[in-house]
């Protein structure tokens, strides 16, 4: 069972859940997601809130939609890529916002990091 | 769109001199899990007792898919009667029997996987029965009739965290789109994530009536949270 922490909507944590799982490659593109049932009684949500996720994701087009057959990872790479390089933009954003309300500034930033990557040298 | 199951216009219920329910409105979605929370005396005992016709309102109007409980709804309804309606004598298949002699939508299949989930047995004696497998038979006579409305009146409250996980999983396995489920509790914390929709009933009034997600997105915390702030010292 998922923990739901943050003060989120859930249907935005199931969200970021399957993007997880998308991104680490733990669902590959064409892969079946888990029935709404399946995902709802895994995560004990209700089956109206992990509908809304999916109907986001494909809104989104990171999934589609099969009738009677199920909802899948969509098989465009290119969408996967993006989604990749979108998560990773919006978490080096943030760290870069909180570092900036802390008084640091991009030069003292690059510096840090270039720092803490030669100590995992 | 959406149909109501459930219309309360200005609802109130007052024992001699004290209102338990003020004025109360609310409408209820068909196929929605509700949540109606409050701590204890805030008139959720009192709500339930009304939909299902075990009280009459002082006040206002009811309709349970266009009734006011009485016969009509009470064969839509389910829910326990009583705290205490099964007798001691019982085992659990005499309490099955008992509920299929009693209500036409019974379904005794669903009861036995019901009972299988729940890891109960039909030989068990009811006065054998701890906390939590009594909230486990309940759920499983509430849950096994086909009906439109399941009420269910603090079915985690005391029980263990195995069995707890048990009921929740037995609410989202059964829920379906043709019917409504409304669930009181003050333990929201454990709950709120199997809730469409939250009623905040605080003295005897809807405090707070929304979607839980637009809540938790418009007030940028839980609905635990959210409770703990409307309810809090």
């Amino acid at each position: 069972m998922l923990n739901f922490n943050e003060n989120l909507p859930i249907y935005i944590q199931i969200m970021n859940l399957i993007k997880k799982r998308i991104i680490k490659g733990e669902l590959k593109e064409g892969d079946k997601l888990p029935s709404v049932r399946e995902l709802s009684t895994e995560l004990k949500v209700n089956p109206n809130t992990v509908q809304r996720s999916y109907q986001e994701l494909e809104r989104e087009n990171l999934v589609y939609t099969q009738r009677g057959m199920g909802t899948f990872v969509t098989e465009d790479q290119n969408i996967i890529k993006e989604l990749k390089q979108n998560v990773a933009s919006n978490l080096v954003n943030s760290f870069i916002e909180d570092m900036k309300s802390l008084g640091f500034s991009l030069e003292d930033i690059v510096t840090i990091i270039n720092d803490k990557i030669g100590e995992g040298k | 769109m959406m149909a109501n199951i459930i219309e309360i216009k200005g609802l109130s219920k007052t024992y001699f001199n004290k209102k338990a329910l003020n004025n109360v409105t609310l409408t209820i979605e068909k196929g929605k899990v509700v949540g109606i929370l409050g701590p204890n005396g805030s008139g959720k005992t009192t709500l339930i007792k009304i939909l299902t016709g075990i009280l009459r309102p002082s006040n206002g109007e009811v309709y349970i898919d266009g009734n006011k409980p009485g016969v009509a709804t009470k064969s839509i309804v389910s829910y326990l009667p009583d705290r205490n309606f099964l007798y001691d004598w019982m085992n659990i298949q005499d309490a099955i029997n008992f509920f299929k002699d009693f209500y036409q939508d019974f379904d005794e299949k669903k009861a036995y996987e019901l009972l299988d989930f729940m890891k109960l047995n039909r030989d068990m004696k009811i006065n054998s029965l701890s906390k939590g497998m009594m909230e486990k038979l309940n759920l499983t006579l509430v849950l096994s009739r086909n009906a439109k409305v399941y009420i269910f009146d603090e079915p985690i409250a005391g029980v263990d965290p195995v069995a707890r996980d048990q009921i929740l999983d037995a609410i989202i396995n059964n829920y379906n789109e043709e019917s409504t489920m409304l669930i009181t509790t003050h333990l929201v914390r454990d709950m709120e994530n199997i809730f469409d929709d939250v009623i905040f009933l605080r003295e005897g009034e809807v405090y707070l009536q929304g979607n839980a997600d637009r809540l938790r997105e418009e007030r940028n915390m839980k609905i635990d949270d959210l409770y703990k702030e409307i309810f809090g010292a």
